[in-house]
Protein backbone atom coordinates (compact mmCIF):
# COMPACT_ATOMS: atom_id res chain seq x y z
CA UNK A 1 0.00 0.00 0.00
CA UNK A 2 0.95 3.63 -1.11
CA UNK A 3 -0.27 6.60 0.32
CA UNK A 4 -1.88 9.80 -1.87
CA UNK A 5 -2.97 12.21 -0.93
CA UNK A 6 -6.71 13.96 -2.06
CA UNK A 7 -7.82 17.17 -1.38
CA UNK A 8 -5.29 17.26 1.59
CA UNK A 9 -6.65 14.16 2.86
CA UNK A 10 -4.34 11.33 3.14
CA UNK A 11 -5.66 7.69 1.66
CA UNK A 12 -3.29 4.62 1.31
CA UNK A 13 -4.23 2.92 -1.91
CA UNK A 14 -2.47 -0.43 -3.97
CA UNK A 15 0.57 1.00 -6.11
CA UNK A 16 -0.63 1.70 -9.47
CA UNK A 17 -4.55 1.24 -9.19
CA UNK A 18 -6.72 3.68 -10.83
CA UNK A 19 -7.01 7.04 -9.65
CA UNK A 20 -10.60 7.41 -10.10
CA UNK A 21 -11.39 4.16 -8.64
CA UNK A 22 -9.34 4.91 -5.45
CA UNK A 23 -10.54 8.09 -5.06
CA UNK A 24 -15.00 6.86 -5.40
CA UNK A 25 -13.50 3.83 -2.68
CA UNK A 26 -11.97 6.31 -0.51
CA UNK A 27 -15.33 7.68 -0.42
CA UNK A 28 -14.59 11.08 -2.51
CA UNK A 29 -16.57 11.16 -5.33
CA UNK A 30 -15.77 12.47 -8.72
CA UNK A 31 -18.06 13.12 -11.33
CA UNK A 32 -17.83 10.15 -14.12
CA UNK A 33 -20.03 8.10 -16.62
CA UNK A 34 -17.89 6.32 -19.01
CA UNK A 35 -15.41 4.40 -16.71
CA UNK A 36 -15.43 1.07 -16.18
CA UNK A 37 -13.26 -0.99 -13.64
CA UNK A 38 -10.97 -2.86 -15.28
CA UNK A 39 -11.13 -2.08 -18.79
CA UNK A 40 -8.55 0.36 -20.33
CA UNK A 41 -9.59 4.19 -19.40
CA UNK A 42 -11.77 5.71 -22.63
CA UNK A 43 -11.80 8.66 -21.15
CA UNK A 44 -14.83 10.28 -23.39
CA UNK A 45 -16.97 11.53 -21.32
CA UNK A 46 -14.55 13.98 -20.11
CA UNK A 47 -16.12 14.40 -16.90
CA UNK A 48 -13.67 13.20 -14.42
CA UNK A 49 -11.21 15.79 -14.13
CA UNK A 50 -8.88 16.47 -11.35
CA UNK A 51 -6.04 18.52 -10.70
CA UNK A 52 -2.67 16.55 -9.97
CA UNK A 53 0.38 18.25 -7.87
CA UNK A 54 2.87 19.01 -10.50
CA UNK A 55 1.02 19.70 -13.70
CA UNK A 56 -0.56 22.78 -14.90
CA UNK A 57 -3.73 21.22 -16.35
CA UNK A 58 -6.68 19.51 -15.27
CA UNK A 59 -6.46 15.79 -16.51
CA UNK A 60 -9.30 13.09 -16.52
CA UNK A 61 -8.94 10.67 -13.11
CA UNK A 62 -9.89 7.57 -14.71
CA UNK A 63 -6.34 8.07 -17.13
CA UNK A 64 -3.94 8.63 -14.16
CA UNK A 65 -2.55 5.36 -12.20
CA UNK A 66 -1.45 6.11 -8.69
CA UNK A 67 1.89 6.72 -7.55
CA UNK A 68 3.15 7.16 -4.19
CA UNK A 69 2.88 10.60 -2.93
CA UNK A 70 0.55 12.00 -5.76
CA UNK A 71 -1.13 15.11 -4.75
CA UNK A 72 -4.63 15.17 -6.16
CA UNK A 73 -7.49 18.29 -6.06
CA UNK A 74 -10.63 17.52 -7.09
CA UNK A 75 -12.05 20.62 -6.29
CA UNK A 76 -10.29 23.34 -8.14
CA UNK A 77 -12.07 25.87 -10.19
CA UNK A 78 -10.38 24.93 -13.72
CA UNK A 79 -11.79 21.54 -12.95
CA UNK A 80 -15.12 22.12 -11.97
CA UNK A 81 -15.37 24.84 -15.35
CA UNK A 82 -14.16 21.79 -17.43
CA UNK A 83 -16.31 19.20 -15.52
CA UNK A 84 -19.33 21.67 -16.21
CA UNK A 85 -18.47 22.79 -20.07
CA UNK A 86 -18.20 18.76 -20.57
CA UNK A 87 -21.78 17.90 -18.89
CA UNK A 88 -22.99 20.95 -19.99
CA UNK A 89 -22.20 19.83 -23.81
CA UNK A 90 -23.78 16.62 -23.31
CA UNK A 91 -26.97 17.74 -22.13
CA UNK A 92 -27.58 20.22 -25.37
CA UNK A 93 -27.60 16.76 -27.23
CA UNK A 94 -29.93 15.15 -24.64
CA UNK A 95 -33.79 15.07 -24.34
CA UNK A 96 -34.62 16.57 -20.99
CA UNK A 97 -37.96 14.72 -19.81
CA UNK A 98 -37.36 13.31 -17.02
CA UNK A 99 -40.82 12.39 -15.58
CA UNK A 100 -41.15 10.51 -18.31
CA UNK A 101 -38.04 8.69 -18.60
CA UNK A 102 -37.56 5.18 -17.77
CA UNK A 103 -34.41 6.22 -16.31
CA UNK A 104 -35.41 8.59 -13.75
CA UNK A 105 -34.09 9.06 -9.68
CA UNK A 106 -31.20 6.66 -11.54
CA UNK A 107 -29.61 8.39 -13.85
CA UNK A 108 -25.93 9.49 -14.11
CA UNK A 109 -26.64 12.76 -15.77
CA UNK A 110 -28.80 14.18 -13.01
CA UNK A 111 -26.76 12.89 -9.87
CA UNK A 112 -23.84 14.90 -11.79
CA UNK A 113 -25.88 17.91 -12.44
CA UNK A 114 -26.87 18.15 -9.32
CA UNK A 115 -23.37 17.41 -7.27
CA UNK A 116 -21.60 20.05 -10.09
CA UNK A 117 -24.71 22.75 -9.92
CA UNK A 118 -25.58 22.57 -13.44
CA UNK A 119 -28.94 23.05 -14.62
CA UNK A 120 -30.67 20.52 -16.55
CA UNK A 121 -32.79 22.60 -18.11
CA UNK A 122 -31.51 25.42 -20.45
CA UNK A 123 -34.41 27.18 -22.15
CA UNK A 124 -32.59 29.64 -23.77
CA UNK A 125 -31.13 27.05 -25.84
CA UNK A 126 -33.12 25.65 -28.64
CA UNK A 127 -33.73 21.97 -28.08
CA UNK A 128 -31.82 19.81 -30.99
CA UNK A 129 -33.06 17.11 -33.37
CA UNK A 130 -32.16 13.87 -32.16
CA UNK A 131 -29.63 12.20 -34.67
CA UNK A 132 -31.14 9.23 -37.26
CA UNK A 133 -34.36 9.39 -36.28
CA UNK A 134 -36.95 7.92 -34.26
CA UNK A 135 -34.73 4.82 -32.37
CA UNK A 136 -34.18 1.68 -33.77
CA UNK A 137 -37.15 0.06 -35.27
CA UNK A 138 -37.78 -4.17 -35.84
CA UNK A 139 -35.08 -5.06 -32.92
CA UNK A 140 -35.58 -6.80 -29.71
CA UNK A 141 -33.43 -3.50 -27.71
CA UNK A 142 -34.07 0.12 -28.72
CA UNK A 143 -30.90 3.09 -28.41
CA UNK A 144 -32.58 6.10 -27.98
CA UNK A 145 -30.70 8.69 -29.48
CA UNK A 146 -32.18 11.56 -27.48
CA UNK A 147 -30.55 10.16 -24.58
CA UNK A 148 -28.05 8.49 -25.04
CA UNK A 149 -24.49 10.19 -23.86
CA UNK A 150 -21.91 8.19 -26.64
CA UNK A 151 -20.09 7.14 -23.29
CA UNK A 152 -19.19 4.21 -25.12
CA UNK A 153 -20.36 1.38 -22.08
CA UNK A 154 -22.49 -0.56 -23.98
CA UNK A 155 -20.26 -1.13 -26.77
CA UNK A 156 -16.97 -1.89 -24.63
CA UNK A 157 -19.13 -4.24 -22.19
CA UNK A 158 -20.03 -6.98 -24.81
CA UNK A 159 -16.95 -6.67 -26.61
CA UNK A 160 -15.34 -7.75 -22.94
CA UNK A 161 -17.76 -10.27 -22.60
CA UNK A 162 -18.28 -11.66 -25.82
CA UNK A 163 -14.84 -10.88 -27.63
CA UNK A 164 -16.27 -8.85 -29.83
CA UNK A 165 -19.04 -6.19 -30.12
CA UNK A 166 -22.70 -6.61 -31.64
CA UNK A 167 -22.92 -2.92 -30.99
CA UNK A 168 -20.83 -0.71 -32.47
CA UNK A 169 -21.03 3.28 -32.88
CA UNK A 170 -22.19 4.48 -36.21
CA UNK A 171 -22.26 7.84 -37.92
CA UNK A 172 -20.43 10.45 -36.85
CA UNK A 173 -20.41 13.95 -34.83
CA UNK A 174 -23.91 14.94 -33.48
CA UNK A 175 -25.39 12.31 -35.77
CA UNK A 176 -23.43 9.43 -33.81
CA UNK A 177 -25.24 6.83 -32.74
CA UNK A 178 -25.00 3.02 -30.86
CA UNK A 179 -26.32 0.04 -33.28
CA UNK A 180 -25.78 -3.17 -33.84
CA UNK A 181 -26.61 -4.58 -37.54
CA UNK A 182 -29.43 -7.56 -38.22
CA UNK A 183 -29.24 -8.30 -41.95
CA UNK A 184 -30.42 -5.98 -44.15
CA UNK A 185 -30.02 -3.01 -41.35
CA UNK A 186 -29.43 -1.02 -38.59
CA UNK A 187 -31.16 -3.16 -35.35
CA UNK A 188 -30.29 -4.60 -31.94
CA UNK A 189 -32.17 -8.09 -32.12
CA UNK A 190 -29.83 -9.87 -28.73
CA UNK A 191 -31.14 -10.13 -25.74
CA UNK A 192 -27.99 -12.58 -25.23
CA UNK A 193 -26.93 -11.24 -21.97
CA UNK A 194 -28.46 -7.26 -21.25
CA UNK A 195 -25.22 -6.34 -20.02
CA UNK A 196 -25.38 -3.41 -22.01
CA UNK A 197 -29.01 -2.46 -20.33
CA UNK A 198 -27.20 -2.90 -17.04
CA UNK A 199 -24.62 -0.91 -17.64
CA UNK A 200 -25.89 2.29 -19.65
CA UNK A 201 -25.59 4.86 -16.86
CA UNK A 202 -28.56 6.96 -18.64
CA UNK A 203 -31.13 4.29 -19.37
CA UNK A 204 -30.86 5.62 -23.59
CA UNK A 205 -30.73 1.53 -24.02
CA UNK A 206 -33.47 -0.47 -23.19
CA UNK A 207 -36.02 -3.00 -24.36
CA UNK A 208 -38.30 -2.89 -27.35
CA UNK A 209 -41.60 -2.69 -26.06
CA UNK A 210 -43.13 -6.26 -26.59
CA UNK A 211 -39.72 -8.05 -26.68
CA UNK A 212 -38.60 -10.56 -24.48
CA UNK A 213 -36.60 -9.81 -21.13
CA UNK A 214 -33.30 -11.52 -20.85
CA UNK A 215 -33.88 -12.00 -17.32
CA UNK A 216 -36.57 -13.99 -17.74
CA UNK B 1 -24.24 8.93 -43.57
CA UNK B 2 -25.96 6.98 -41.26
CA UNK B 3 -29.26 4.51 -42.61
CA UNK B 4 -32.16 5.92 -41.21
CA UNK B 5 -33.71 2.47 -39.49
CA UNK B 6 -37.36 4.12 -40.25
CA UNK B 7 -36.97 3.68 -44.48
CA UNK B 8 -35.28 0.40 -45.69
CA UNK B 9 -33.28 0.80 -48.94
CA UNK B 10 -35.06 -1.48 -52.25
CA UNK B 11 -34.46 -5.31 -52.33
CA UNK B 12 -31.24 -5.65 -54.05
CA UNK B 13 -31.19 -6.90 -57.33
CA UNK B 14 -30.06 -10.47 -58.12
CA UNK B 15 -26.88 -8.95 -60.35
CA UNK B 16 -26.07 -6.64 -57.90
CA UNK B 17 -25.59 -8.90 -55.63
CA UNK B 18 -23.56 -11.35 -57.61
CA UNK B 19 -21.43 -8.38 -58.50
CA UNK B 20 -21.33 -7.78 -54.59
CA UNK B 21 -20.03 -11.15 -54.08
CA UNK B 22 -17.63 -11.27 -57.08
CA UNK B 23 -15.85 -7.98 -55.91
CA UNK B 24 -15.73 -8.91 -52.23
CA UNK B 25 -14.02 -12.06 -53.01
CA UNK B 26 -11.41 -10.42 -55.30
CA UNK B 27 -9.87 -8.62 -51.68
CA UNK B 28 -7.26 -10.49 -49.33
CA UNK B 29 -8.94 -11.25 -45.45
CA UNK B 30 -7.25 -8.15 -43.99
CA UNK B 31 -9.31 -5.77 -41.71
CA UNK B 32 -7.06 -2.98 -43.52
CA UNK B 33 -8.92 -3.64 -46.46
CA UNK B 34 -12.51 -2.48 -45.36
CA UNK B 35 -12.42 0.50 -46.26
CA UNK B 36 -11.07 -0.04 -50.26
CA UNK B 37 -14.06 -3.22 -50.44
CA UNK B 38 -16.38 -0.78 -49.54
CA UNK B 39 -15.09 2.00 -52.04
CA UNK B 40 -14.89 -1.30 -54.73
CA UNK B 41 -18.34 -1.93 -53.76
CA UNK B 42 -19.48 1.37 -53.86
CA UNK B 43 -17.52 1.80 -57.53
CA UNK B 44 -19.37 -0.93 -59.22
CA UNK B 45 -22.75 -0.99 -58.20
CA UNK B 46 -23.24 2.85 -57.26
CA UNK B 47 -24.40 2.58 -53.56
CA UNK B 48 -23.46 0.13 -51.04
CA UNK B 49 -26.88 -2.24 -50.56
CA UNK B 50 -27.30 -4.01 -47.23
CA UNK B 51 -25.93 -6.97 -48.01
CA UNK B 52 -22.68 -5.86 -47.98
CA UNK B 53 -22.77 -5.18 -44.29
CA UNK B 54 -22.74 -9.65 -43.16
CA UNK B 55 -20.96 -10.23 -46.61
CA UNK B 56 -18.09 -8.64 -45.79
CA UNK B 57 -18.04 -8.59 -42.19
CA UNK B 58 -18.08 -12.26 -42.79
CA UNK B 59 -14.76 -12.16 -45.26
CA UNK B 60 -12.72 -10.08 -43.00
CA UNK B 61 -13.75 -11.99 -39.59
CA UNK B 62 -15.56 -8.91 -38.02
CA UNK B 63 -18.95 -8.05 -36.90
CA UNK B 64 -21.32 -6.75 -39.45
CA UNK B 65 -22.28 -3.79 -37.15
CA UNK B 66 -18.59 -2.52 -37.30
CA UNK B 67 -18.58 -3.11 -41.47
CA UNK B 68 -21.88 -0.48 -41.03
CA UNK B 69 -20.27 1.46 -38.25
CA UNK B 70 -17.21 2.35 -40.47
CA UNK B 71 -19.40 3.11 -43.96
CA UNK B 72 -21.74 5.30 -41.94
CA UNK B 73 -18.82 7.32 -40.75
CA UNK B 74 -17.83 8.91 -44.49
CA UNK B 75 -20.33 10.75 -46.33
CA UNK B 76 -18.94 9.16 -49.44
CA UNK B 77 -20.92 5.95 -48.64
CA UNK B 78 -24.14 5.80 -49.53
CA UNK B 79 -27.09 3.04 -48.63
CA UNK B 80 -29.37 3.58 -51.25
CA UNK B 81 -29.23 3.48 -54.93
CA UNK B 82 -28.92 7.08 -56.81
CA UNK B 83 -32.00 8.18 -58.55
CA UNK B 84 -32.71 8.99 -62.40
CA UNK B 85 -32.48 12.85 -60.70
CA UNK B 86 -29.50 13.04 -58.10
CA UNK B 87 -30.74 16.41 -55.99
CA UNK B 88 -27.80 17.88 -53.90
CA UNK B 89 -28.01 20.39 -51.79
CA UNK B 90 -25.62 22.46 -50.77
CA UNK B 91 -25.18 22.93 -46.84
CA UNK B 92 -21.66 24.72 -47.25
CA UNK B 93 -21.08 27.88 -45.12
CA UNK B 94 -22.48 30.23 -47.39
CA UNK B 95 -25.67 27.93 -48.36
CA UNK B 96 -25.78 27.21 -44.88
CA UNK B 97 -25.92 30.91 -43.90
CA UNK B 98 -28.56 31.44 -46.72
CA UNK B 99 -30.87 28.68 -44.98
CA UNK B 100 -29.61 25.90 -47.25
CA UNK B 101 -31.08 23.25 -44.72
CA UNK B 102 -34.85 25.34 -45.33
CA UNK B 103 -34.19 23.97 -48.86
CA UNK B 104 -33.37 20.62 -48.11
CA UNK B 105 -36.27 20.12 -45.67
CA UNK B 106 -38.37 21.14 -48.60
CA UNK B 107 -37.18 18.86 -50.87
CA UNK B 108 -37.31 16.08 -48.37
CA UNK B 109 -41.30 17.25 -47.69
CA UNK B 110 -42.06 16.79 -51.04
CA UNK B 111 -40.57 13.74 -52.06
CA UNK B 112 -41.15 12.13 -48.89
CA UNK B 113 -37.62 10.96 -48.13
CA UNK B 114 -34.78 12.03 -46.27
CA UNK B 115 -31.46 13.04 -47.21
CA UNK B 116 -29.22 10.13 -48.14
CA UNK B 117 -32.65 8.52 -49.50
CA UNK B 118 -33.90 7.58 -52.89
CA UNK B 119 -37.69 7.87 -53.66
CA UNK B 120 -39.13 4.49 -54.32
CA UNK B 121 -39.89 4.50 -58.30
CA UNK B 122 -35.90 5.33 -58.22
CA UNK B 123 -36.45 8.71 -60.11
CA UNK B 124 -34.74 11.58 -57.32
CA UNK B 125 -32.38 10.60 -54.34
CA UNK B 126 -31.15 13.66 -52.30
CA UNK B 127 -28.14 14.37 -51.00
CA UNK B 128 -26.63 17.38 -48.90
CA UNK B 129 -22.73 18.51 -50.30
CA UNK B 130 -20.31 20.85 -48.93
CA UNK B 131 -19.64 23.88 -51.07
CA UNK B 132 -20.00 23.00 -54.33
CA UNK B 133 -17.61 26.42 -55.28
CA UNK B 134 -20.49 28.88 -56.51
CA UNK B 135 -21.23 30.85 -52.93
CA UNK B 136 -22.53 33.96 -54.65
CA UNK B 137 -25.19 32.01 -56.03
CA UNK B 138 -26.33 30.41 -52.26
CA UNK B 139 -28.74 28.96 -51.61
CA UNK B 140 -28.04 26.57 -54.50
CA UNK B 141 -29.20 23.12 -55.33
CA UNK B 142 -27.69 20.64 -58.34
CA UNK B 143 -30.60 18.94 -59.90
CA UNK B 144 -29.20 16.39 -62.64
CA UNK B 145 -26.06 18.00 -63.63
CA UNK B 146 -27.85 21.66 -63.34
CA UNK B 147 -27.20 24.09 -61.06
CA UNK B 148 -29.86 26.34 -59.50
CA UNK B 149 -29.09 29.18 -57.68
CA UNK B 150 -30.73 31.55 -55.36
CA UNK B 151 -33.00 28.67 -54.44
CA UNK B 152 -36.03 29.05 -52.76
CA UNK B 153 -38.48 27.23 -50.63
CA UNK B 154 -40.91 28.44 -53.17
CA UNK B 155 -39.22 27.21 -56.57
CA UNK B 156 -39.16 23.72 -54.97
CA UNK B 157 -42.04 22.09 -56.44
CA UNK B 158 -41.97 23.77 -60.01
CA UNK B 159 -38.40 22.01 -60.03
CA UNK B 160 -40.11 18.94 -59.45
CA UNK B 161 -43.10 19.57 -61.61
CA UNK B 162 -40.71 20.48 -64.63
CA UNK B 163 -38.59 17.00 -64.04
CA UNK B 164 -41.76 15.60 -64.58
CA UNK B 165 -43.54 17.42 -67.49
CA UNK B 166 -40.42 16.73 -69.08
CA UNK B 167 -40.40 13.06 -68.48
CA UNK B 168 -43.77 12.52 -69.98
CA UNK B 169 -42.94 14.50 -72.43
CA UNK B 170 -40.21 12.28 -73.50
CA UNK B 171 -42.35 9.30 -73.01
CA UNK B 172 -45.15 10.93 -75.23
CA UNK B 173 -42.66 11.19 -78.19
CA UNK B 174 -41.06 7.77 -77.64
CA UNK B 175 -44.58 5.91 -77.70
CA UNK B 176 -45.45 8.64 -80.79
CA UNK B 177 -42.49 7.50 -82.31
CA UNK B 178 -43.07 3.68 -82.04
CA UNK B 179 -46.70 3.08 -81.77
CA UNK B 180 -46.73 -0.99 -81.65
CA UNK B 181 -44.11 0.05 -78.18
CA UNK B 182 -45.50 -1.75 -75.45
CA UNK B 183 -47.08 -0.19 -71.93
CA UNK B 184 -44.29 2.96 -71.46
CA UNK B 185 -44.95 2.60 -67.65
CA UNK B 186 -42.48 -0.27 -67.88
CA UNK B 187 -39.66 1.59 -68.84
S1 LIG C 1 -14.82 8.65 -16.46
FE1 LIG C 1 -12.96 9.60 -16.94
S2 LIG C 1 -13.39 10.58 -18.80
FE2 LIG C 1 -15.24 9.51 -18.42
S1 LIG D 1 -21.41 27.13 -49.82
FE1 LIG D 1 -22.84 26.48 -51.28
S2 LIG D 1 -21.77 26.94 -53.08
FE2 LIG D 1 -20.30 27.50 -51.60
Amino acid sequence: MIEIRVDGQPIAVCPGANLLEACLAAGIYIPHLCHLPGLPAAASCRLCFVALGDRPDPVPACTVAVQPGLEVLTDTPAVRRLQRSALELLLSAHTIDCRRCPANRRCALQRIARFLKVPLKRPDLPPLDPPGGPPGTGGELVVDPSHCVLCGRCVRTCRRLHGHSRLTFAGRGQRTVVTDWVETGPAIRCTDCGACIEVCPVGAIRLAPGANDPES
Amino acid sequence: MLLNPSAAPPPTEPEVLETLGGIVARFDRRRALLVPILQAVQAQCAYLPPETMPLVGRHLGIAASEVYGVASFYNQFRFFPPGRHPIRICLGTACHVKAGDIILENFERKLGIQEGQTTADREFSLERVACVGCCALAPVAIVGETVHGHMQPSKVEGLLLQIQIAREKAQREAAAASPQAEDPSDD
